[in-house]
């Protein structure tokens, strides 16, 4: 009688191990599995890019067709650069930003201060619908607003204001989860102070949540600067550098999407996404650096 | 005046009827009309959710931060109606020490300490800033400890000398009453004892107004004490008196443990 209970025991927990070997396997299995595209990606542009990369990909602008393709046949590396991406991400990221902080941080601070309302909840619904509408909607929706309404042709500002439209949202939803994570008691003890309610706000809670606040920015921006579509119909590109924001403007994905159209220039692809990528995986990591290191 | 509650001559602090609700007619604090005297330790008890901390942050107006609380009755400070001071008056000659220590996380210890005067933006000068953070400091006894380290942020320091730190910050201004809310509940016992003899020590220059959950605390430190139930001030008194003999059945019940 005892032997055969024991036997039972014993085989239940053989089961038990075999089936927790079993289940650590396939987490294991998965987690490969998930990882592996970003892996086979940065493998990827490492090896087909990393070649075209040099100080005159950053300084120079695109090349014409024509001196791409003698180079390509002879077997040269393509002459010119990005430079054109490059400093239109930049203007248009930068206006989007002076566009989209602002005003996402007081409304954030809006929702943080009155949460039951009415008035506020319809704003949180909104910038969730806003989070939602695809972004070629939103370059739609900047091409009449601002190309056709305000610099009558293509132009950085239209390209700038559809990202702030996209980069809104996330600011507003940062600012106030960051808000909310910050005691009660640390307001509290500003007010027993008598410093009057602003104050609070800018010099103590803005304070506190600063790398919240900052965390949700960097978040924002890396989501923005590969965005293409919105861009299309709005920024258009350039073949030169241009910081008139009521001039059409080149971006680096859209470089990206012109390499991939024109043939002699498919190497110029690989390199372009990895400093894109690079860009950007370096502020996903910052942001979460200092997501970390927040209270 | 009820029989139970003692009158006081020259009293720092007077309440007249003092009553306040979170939902309308619903009160937490009911009719407490109490007078507190000058340069004691009055402390405040009963079982949780009385309505102490309600009572006492009435005192700075804190409640008028939450729009859906409604204060009724009078509070004077000094002779004077709280109502009609500057809030910024008012809460610089009532000082408040919270239940968790809570220093700015941002500043360091020397900007925590006059931080009332840098987040008003009064401007004074670095000598005078010098000599309020060393007084206030030693006023907490945690000179010694931080006075090398007065630029390391203060939410670096111990929860007792954290909680030191923000009694001093209350200091700096240099109030007329502290006001504290169970100001011993989050630390350790060594930690509290410290702040039980600085409160003690402070009497001769502050009025001390604090709630406390713990009976011997209040036995210990307390020349006054006020025993509240149900948003009702049941009693006032000496603390001596109170605690040897207690005039009402409730009182009574609480201290000897029946309830709370
Ligand atoms: N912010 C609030 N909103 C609604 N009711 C509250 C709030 N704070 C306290 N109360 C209620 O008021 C009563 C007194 O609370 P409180 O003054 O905090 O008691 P104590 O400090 O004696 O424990 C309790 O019944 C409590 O539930
Ligand atoms: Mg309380």
């Amino acid at each position: 009688m005892v032997s055969i209970k024991r036997t039972t025991i014993r085989d239940h927990a053989h089961r038990r191990i075999l089936k927790d070997k079993l289940i650590f396997g396939m987490v294991i299995f998965l987690s490969m599995v998930t990882i592996s595209p970003i892996i086979l990606i940065i493998a990827k542009l490492v090896i087909n890019g990393f070649r075209q990369i040099s100080l005159n990909f950053i300084i120079q602008n695109t090349p014409g067709t024509f001196e791409a393709m003698t180079a390509v046949a002879n077997g040269e590396l393509i002459p010119g650069g990005i430079a054109n991406g490059i400093t239109g991400t930049l203007l248009m990221v930068a206006l989007a930003s002076v566009i989209a902080i602002p005003i996402g941080v007081v409304t954030g601070i809006f929702l943080y201060e009155n949460p039951g309302k009415f008035i506020a909840n319809l704003t949180r619904n909104v910038a969730d619908i806003l989070q939602g509408i695809p972004s070629i909607v939103l370059g739609l929706i900047a091409y009449i607003w601002v190309v056709k309404g305000i610099t009558n042709g293509f132009s950085a500002l239209a390209g700038s204001v559809s990202l702030a439209i996209m980069m809104l949202p996330m600011i507003i939803k940062s600012t106030e989860e960051t808000l909310k994570m910050i005691p009660q008691t640390i307001k509290e003890a500003a007010l027993a102070l008598g410093v009057p309610y602003y104050k609070v706000i800018l010099k103590v809670l803005i304070p506190t949540g600063f790398s919240g606040l900052l965390t949700g920015i960097l978040l924002g921006i890396s989501r923005i600067m590969g965005e293409t579509a919105p861009l299309m119909l709005t920024a258009l590109g350039s073949t030169v550098v241009n910081f008139d924001i009521s001039k059409p403007t080149s971006a680096i994905p859209l470089l990206i999407w012109e390499f991939y159209n024109d043939p002699n220039m498919v190497s110029l692809i690989w390199s372009s996404s990895l400093l894109l990528m690079g860009v950007v995986l370096l502020l996903n990591l910052l942001s979460r650096q200092l997501a970390n290191s927040s209270i | 005046m009820k029989e139970n509650i003692e009158k006081i001559k020259d009293p720092i602090i007077s309440t007249r009827n003092l009553s306040i609700a979170y939902d309308k007619g619903n009160y937490a604090v009911k009719q407490v009309s109490v007078d507190i005297k000058k340069n004691s330790v009055t402390a405040i008890m009963g079982p949780s959710g009385c309505g102490k901390s309600t009572f006492l942050r009435a005192i700075n107006r804190m409640h008028e931060l939450y729009e859906n609380i409604e204060t009724e009755g009078e509070v004077f400070l000094n002779g004077k109606d709280i109502s009609k001071m500057q809030v910024i008056k008012l809460r610089r000659m009532a000082g408040m020490v919270f239940q968790r220590p809570n220093p700015f996380p941002t500043m360091s210890i020397y900007d925590n300490v006059i931080a009332g005067y840098k987040l008003n933006g009064i401007h004074i000068k670095k000598k005078e800033k010098d000599e309020i953070v060393e007084r206030s400091l030693l006023d907490v006894s945690l000179w010694d400890e931080v006075k090398d380290s007065l630029f390391k942020k203060g939410t670096f320091l111990s929860g007792g000398q954290q909680q030191r730190l923000c009694i001093a910050r209350a200091l700096a201004f240099n109030p007329k009453v502290i006001l504290l809310d169970e100001p011993t509940s989050a630390i350790d016992p060594v930690a509290t004892s410290k702040i039980e003899d600085l409160l003690v020590k402070l009497k001769k220059n502050y009025t001390i107004l604090m709630v406390t959950h713990n009976m011997s605390q209040a036995a210990r430190i307390s020349d006054y004490s006020l025993f509240m139930y149900l948003g009702e001030l049941v009693e006032y008194g000496k603390t001596k008196n109170m605690f040897t003999n207690p005039k009402d059945r409730r009182t009574e019940e609480y201290l000897t443990g029946k309830f709370g």
